[in-house]
């Protein structure tokens, strides 16, 4: 029960939630819904391991789930954009495909064994920084050190650049997009493929990090769910959801190290002596993630804030008013 | 469209496509749908062969083992009854265009209220059959309605995405009856709670045996009766019902709903709870008519997200979900026994990204025209 431990494993584990809502609020921010999130992370984890045990090397575990998850994520792409099909049920079907097939696919390995997972390193003289230094620089995975450098990316890109400017032209207002001579349809693919990378990062970082293995469905849980819901939390922006992915991640974390030890604050440690209280610590990520959506929906009336204008909307040319 | 490529040189071929102005016929819509579905077989035969398999020998697996005698015939029907009052449950949602994706939760918590009262006791054991359903199927009703409302009401009052509310509530539901099967019910320590009392279960066919020797062995139970009477409520309220039309009329074009004066906020809290109460019923006419104990495996099993692809395949309509259920009942039962054992989960899912797809050619025809000659 050591805070800074759990906040330090909270950052690794929340830096899958991070990835997979980065994703998808590029998706989002261009337009697109996309709730196959948790389909393309399940393929990710599935392809990196996979790939990692049939190579040996897990930077290429890792590029192959960020490839396979972009190839699927494409489908999706192509009901939503091409075809003008509904987004939420398309997404949803993605994640139905990408279950299944990480299920079939995936078939055996979770007796598989160990393999050799992305390197962990300190950061020199970061590290070294009371309290934050052991938090955020010590000992984390590579991909870690990644995330925290693809949040500033990502929010300079999508808020400062020329091709940011055109994603957010494309989300809210794809008719004068188009009019401007932006593509609409290549750019909504291109960040369906980013989101679905993402997701498939994800997915990786999941199964060659932060709890190496396949464990099947269990392998997510509905992280990819939690990271949907977190996107609406973040208000579509990136440093939003770096600390929402974050605190997710710390409050995982948390539940575990509760259980464990003998006294709580003074008293008997309730999850101790009776582990079955443990299911009510289970609920807590699910719970919270509904919790923070009603705090968010409050706060985004409030500062009259929302969603892409055009989220969920397929563009189809020259129809009016659209 | 249809200008965009009129740099082409006269005489080119090419594809227009032009949006249908009137519905189209029930035939083509039929017609398209069964496509979608033999293209969804096909590409998860490619699956199939890619990992090693037979597609073939499964296909023909799946409908000997699910059609290929009374008896199995019979274990399709149980399996498709959880699957109809699900489906039932996502098209009154879906119908006003709300994502109620929480069935499976919905399901789950219906089988927990059932078992309540036989387990908390509520009802002593000895109690009769004709008092212990109707209490049973009313709490299975109730809870599953209460887990559907929370969705429901949130979304009406503070604007929460019900997608993700009605998801995160599924798990929430799958740890709610895992803290009762371990820590309250638990039958000598195993996650499970003790078996049901005789009076506490839904009849089967096999239970008439002794007077109808033809129903000997059929595993049929009267949850079937509530999935079809369900949907037969559900297509008047739908079709017929005042009720119904306000809410096609919201789901079609909300906007004209609020100028007509439909209130989409009491609908839509009303419309998750009546959702959640068709599950809650599924949940409860599991637990009674086959499991016979609250156990979270068998429950847990993805009723709720079949749901959604019959309901989708059945293009919601509540009578045309029983037999698209029936099918489905079979790819579960029979895909039990196939391995790889996420074949059954990887087709169905492939099933609903080609019905998604296929809806293209309900809106559009396609045309293959020559340049010019328009």
């Amino acid at each position: 029960m050591d805070p800074i431990v759990i906040l330090q494993a909270g950052v690794a584990t929340g830096t899958v939630l991070l990835f997979a809502t980065l994703g998808e609020v590029l998706a989002e921010r261009s337009g697109v819904l996309n709730l196959g999130v948790e389909g393309m992370m399940l393929i990710g984890a599935m392809t990196a391991f996979s790939v990692t045990i049939a190579t040996g090397n897990p930077w290429i575990g890792m590029f192959a789930a960020m490839i396979v998850s972009g190839l699927l994520s494409q489908i999706h792409a192509f009901i939503a954009v091409t075809l003008q099909a509904d987004q939420v049920v398309s997404g949803l079907a993605l994640t139905l495909v990408g279950t299944g097939i990480s299920l079939v696919l995936g078939e055996g390995l979770s007796k598989a064994g160990t393999v050799s997972l992305m390197p962990s390193f300190s950061v020199p003289l970061l590290s070294e920084i009371p309290i934050l230094g052991p938090i955020f620089f010590a000992k984390q995975s590579v991909l870690v050190y990644i995330g925290y450098l693809m949040v500033p990316l990502a929010w300079y890109y999508i808020n400062h650049t020329r091709p940011g400017l055109h994603l957010r032209a494309v989300g809210e207002y794809p008719a004068a997009a188009d009019a401007l001579g932006i593509n609409v349809f290549r750019l909504r693919y291109a960040y369906v493929l980013a989101g679905g990378m993402l997701a498939g990062l994800g997915g990786a970082t999941i199964s060659l990090a932060v709890s190496p293995g396949w464990f099947s469905e269990l392998t997510t849980g509905g992280q990819g769910w939690i990271a949907v819901g977190l996107v609406i939390f973040a208000q579509w922006d990136p440093v939003r959801a770096a600390v929402g992915s974050y605190a997710f991640g710390a409050l995982r974390r948390l539940i575990l190290d509760i259980q464990a030890p003998l006294t709580l604050f003074g008293v008997n440690n309730p999850f101790y002596y009776n582990p079955y209280l443990g299911f009510f610590l289970q609920m807590l990520p699910y719970a919270f993630t509904v919790i923070v959506l009603v705090v968010g929906s409050r706060e985004a009336i409030r500062k009259r804030l929302g969603a892409p204008a055009a989220l969920g909307e397929p563009y189809i040319r020259g129809e009016r008013g659209k | 469209m249809a200008e965009s490529t009129l740099t082409k040189p006269r005489g080119a071929w090419r594809i227009r496509l032009e949006p249908r102005l009137e519905e189209p016929s029930t035939a083509l819509s039929i017609g398209v749908s069964v496509g979608a579905v033999v293209v969804a077989l096909i590409l998860g035969g490619i699956v199939i062969a890619a990992v090693g398999g037979n597609p073939f020998v499964s296909y023909v697996y799946i409908a000997r083992a699910s059609f290929g005698s009374l008896g199995v015939l019979s274990d399709t029907i149980v399996k498709a009854t959880p699957i109809i009052l699900t489906a039932l449950a996502c098209s009154i949602a879906f119908r006003m265009k709300l994502w109620n994706i929480g069935a499976e939760g919905q399901f789950i918590m219906g089988a927990w209220g059932a078992s309540a009262i036989v387990l908390a006791p509520v009802l002593p054991a000895e109690t009769s059959r004709w008092l212990f359903i109707p209490v049973m199927t009313l709490a299975g009703l109730g809870m599953g309605a209460a887990w559907g409302f929370i969705p429901g009401y949130l979304k009406a009052k503070f604007d929460v995405n019900e997608i993700i509310s009605s998801l995160m509530l599924n798990y929430i539901a799958v740890s709610w009856v895992n803290f009762w099967i371990f820590g309250v019910w638990t039958e000598g320590g195993f996650q499970m709670s003790p078996k049901f009392p005789k009076g506490a279960e839904l009849p089967r066919l096999s239970d008439f045996a002794s007077s109808i020797p033809f129903f000997r062995g059929l595993t049929t139970h009267a949850g079937l009766l509530f999935g079809i009477a369900a949907a037969v409520v559900l297509w008047f309220i739908v079709y017929r019902s005042r009720w119904g039309y306000e809410i096609r009329l919201i789901g079609d074009n909300p906007q004209a709903a609020r100028y007509a004066g439909i209130n989409i906020v009491r609908n839509t809290v009303l419309v998750m709870a009546l959702s959640g109460a068709l599950a809650g019923v599924g949940g409860m006419s599991e637990v009674a008519g086959v499991v016979r104990r609250l156990q979270t495996a068998p429950i847990a099993a993805g009723y709720g997200f079949t749901g959604i692809i019959v309901a989708w395949l059945a293009k919601l309509n509540p009578l045309v979900i029983i037999p698209v259920s029936i099918l489905f009942g079979a790819l579960i039962l029979a895909g039990r026994e196939i391995q790889p054992s996420g074949i059954p989960k990887m087709i169905q899912g492939i099933i609903l990204v080609c019905l998604i797809a296929s809806d293209f050619l309900l809106r559009y025809r396609i045309r293959i025209v020559k340049v010019g000659e328009e």
